[in-house]
């Protein structure tokens, strides 16, 4: 008998004293929590979000489209970055103004390769106000997973107010599960060192978030 | 403690808890370490949990998922091993410890590697996976920061979320400066004790290891069964590196870490981050299904593991212990846990939690998991601060009554009939005497009528094993006339209903 066999055998016999149920899964679970919590507009949803982005030590900018360009440039320049990491669909135009070089992930780029750039500009694909959370999903303005690991130092644009939801239910909602996701909640942290939060690990160690808005 | 660690199954050597405990509570500085740690995140728990209006909804809700999905889980593996398979990974599935260590070893051998990088991973822990690749030549290197100082100080774990939590940042650094260089890059010169820099010396250490990675093993805080995704939930962004860089990611994980649907994630990602370490959301976050071209691991592999889980799912009271998703909030508001420490439990699961999992994953039979039922106060805190509401103490009953009695238990998959523990014959004597008096108001009334012509005789500690109750206690004293004659003498007269054994 295989494994496979042996274990589902022994999942049906310890089930045997368990009442059939056919409930429908829909109805099995009482979902009586909240969507969100609160209720706020568009505008105090953006400010949430950047309130605690901040107190996770992450760096927040407001930009419009306009000025984008010229603060992603300062940043860099601010960082002392030589080269920065770009992802296949980013805007191009996010980056007119900067003289940095411009490193393009490639299939075959080692980790190696990765690890010698400074900076990583990315979009996102949601932002979550109530808990400070940005989410990739690999979309080519994102790139793969690991351009926004390796680097030190994370530039992540969010548009406002419509890549922003309140909480992480209408989050889950915008996601499609097939594809590569990472939250992420300030720069990289750890609590080992006697249960206390302490920022700086593996992962980028400064996180800036420019919020966008639409004009 | 001189008790060598032997990976989880069995601990037969193990001392009992009390045994075990006793040396840890006069440890000074473990016991200091333990109290800082345990009430600082205990205050920020409770904070985090205090900011969500609706946390008794969200329990709820995760119980409920929980204890359907063990409901059907012979339909949602299924379920888990075809979305798996479509989306371009291959399933495994393993009885015990050996087994699975040894498919992961066997699908380590095939990539002609000779190391691997480790997510912190609870199964791997209890299987004694890096032991067992070790012996076949493999060297797992842990990349979480607490395992890291538990691997690099040759420690055992002590806590679920923070394994070295009973070490403090003077330790932390003493270890790095001395051992750091035996398994890579060194530690920075003149190191200091700061958590910041003990961080940087960690992340200066391990990136050589995750830039060479070509094999990644992990654990997962949930498997998806409807659409094959794994999730794992970390704080350092090591996660991350072991889950994308390699080209080959093997994932083991208990079969009691599936959910339903997608949609059920919205409950646990708002519970798991507040209970563990009290934050809104932990850093990082990953989320995969199979495999994804060009990014991440090229082949990918899980192994559902059982290693005692449906031996724990064939009891009716005990298997709500399956529900838990591993926060330790239960360690650490543990009175017991935090004056003992997590080395006592014998365990990679200590705590509260660990003292309802470990006994029914292994059994009862060995010294230690037969004493860890009783390695609580009952006071129920553990119950008050579980995200999917599993009744430890209700557990905890249940299992010493088990051990005390014996009586049906489900070991690798059969019925057995497990005889009474040792050393219970003592309390077994006295319940059975207690019974036979109080089902016999003549003997009841003859026994305390004795009992109180004698109190002048009484003496004023126990003998024997009952010295180290009364060492610390009065005995209560007893009065001159029982309370039934007293009630008698004062009251039957008077027409009152408490009559001659009349009292109902």
């Amino acid at each position: 008998m295989s494994s496979r066999d042996r274990i589902l055998g022994r999942v049906r016999r310890a089930l045997a004293d368990v009442p059939p149920d056919d409930t429908p899964y829909e109805q099995a679970v009482s979902r009586d929590y909240l969507r969100q919590h609160g209720d706020r507009g568009a505008e105090e949803t953006v400010d949430l979000l950047a309130e605690n982005l901040v107190d996770y030590r992450a760096v927040v900018h407001r930009s419009d489209t306009a000025g984008l360009p010229a603060l992603i440039a300062h940043l860099l320049g601010e960082r002392g970055s030589k080269t920065v990491l770009v992802p296949p669909g980013l805007d191009e135009s996010w980056l007119a103004d900067t003289e940095v070089t411009r490193v393009t992930d490639r299939p075959d780029s080692t980790p190696h390769e990765l690890d010698r750039v400074d900076s990583v500009v990315t979009g996102c694909a949601v932002a979550i106000a109530e808990t400070g959370t940005i989410v990739l999903d690999g979309s080519p303005d994102q790139g793969r997973r690991r351009i926004t690991l390796i680097p030190d130092h994370h530039v992540c644009v969010i548009r406002i107010p419509d890549q922003v939801v309140s909480s992480v239910p209408q989050a889950l909602d915008r996601l499609v599960p097939a594809r590569p996701l990472t939250l992420i909640s300030g720069p990289s942290a750890t609590s080992d060192i006697e249960l206390d939060r302490v920022e700086g690990v593996h992962g980028p160690r400064t996180l800036e978030v420019v919020l966008v808005s639409g004009e | 403690m001189s008790a060598t660690f032997v990976g989880m199954p069995g601990f037969p050597e193990f001392p009992s808890f009390p045994e075990a405990a006793h040396e840890a509570v006069r440890d000074k500085t473990l016991r200091g370490n333990l109290r800082h740690a345990t009430h600082t995140i205990r205050a920020k728990r409770a904070k985090a949990v205090a900011e969500v209006s609706d946390w008794a909804a969200l329990r709820e809700a995760g119980r409920q998922i929980k204890d359907h999905t063990l409901r059907h889980l012979d339909r949602y593996l299924v379920q888990v091993e075809e979305a798996v398979t479509a989306a371009g990974g291959t399933v495994h599935w393993a009885v015990d410890a050996d087994e699975a260590n040894r498919i992961v070893a066997d699908l380590v051998k095939r990539t002609g590697e000779r190391e691997v990088v480790k997510v912190k991973s609870m199964a791997t822990q209890e299987i004694g996976l890096n032991e067992a690749l070790e012996a076949e030549g493999i060297h797992a290197y842990e990349t979480d920061l607490a395992e890291l100082i538990v691997q690099l100080g040759k420690d055992r774990p002590s806590h679920i979320l923070v394994p070295a939590i009973h070490r403090n940042r003077g330790e932390i650094r003493d270890i790095f400066r001395s051992e750091m260089s035996a398994w890579g890059r060194p530690a920075p010169e003149g190191l200091s004790d700061t958590p910041a820099e003990l961080a940087e010396a960690a992340r200066l250490h391990l990136r050589e290891k995750f830039l060479r990675a070509k094999v990644g093993i992990s654990g997962a805080n949930f498997v998806v069964a409807e659409t094959g995704t794994l999730v794992v939930v970390e704080s350092e962004g090591n996660g991350r590196m072991c889950l994308t860089l390699p080209e080959t990611l093997i994932s083991v994980v208990g079969i009691e870490k599936i959910v339903p649907t997608w949609r059920d994630l919205e409950v646990f990602l708002q519970t798991l981050p507040r209970s563990s370490t009290a934050e809104r959301m932990n850093p990082y976050t990953s989320m995969w299904t199979g495999t994804t071209g060009q990014d991440g691991p090229s082949t990918f592999h899980l192994v559902l593991l059982d290693n005692g889980r449906t031996d724990t799912l064939a009891d009716q009271v005990g298997r709500q212990a399956l529900r838990c998703i591993r926060c330790s909030a239960c360690l650490n508001v543990c009175p017991v846990y935090e004056r003992a420490g997590g080395h006592a439990y014998g365990s990679v699961y200590p705590g509260p939690i660990g003292a309802i999992l470990s006994p029914q994953l292994r059994g009862t039979g060995s010294e230690i998991d037969a004493s860890l039922p009783y390695a609580s106060s009952l006071c129920g805190a553990c119950y008050e601060v579980c995200p999917v509401a599993i009744d430890i103490p209700e557990v905890l009953v249940h299992l010493r009554e088990r051990v005390a009695q014996g009586g049906q238990a489900t070991r690798g998959g059969n019925k057995v009939v497990l005889k009474p523990a040792k050393g219970h014959a003592a309390e077994r004597t006295a319940m059975r005497a207690a019974r036979l008096a109080l089902s016999h108001p003549g003997l009841l009334r003859g026994g305390q009528r004795l009992a109180s012509r004698t109190r002048r005789f009484h003496p004023r500690s126990l003998p024997g094993p009952g010295k180290a109750w009364s060492g610390t206690r009065d005995l209560p004293a007893l009065p001159a006339e029982p309370f039934r004659d007293w009630w008698q003498r004062t009251h039957a007269e008077r027409g009152g209903q408490g009559g001659k054994d009349g009292a109902k």
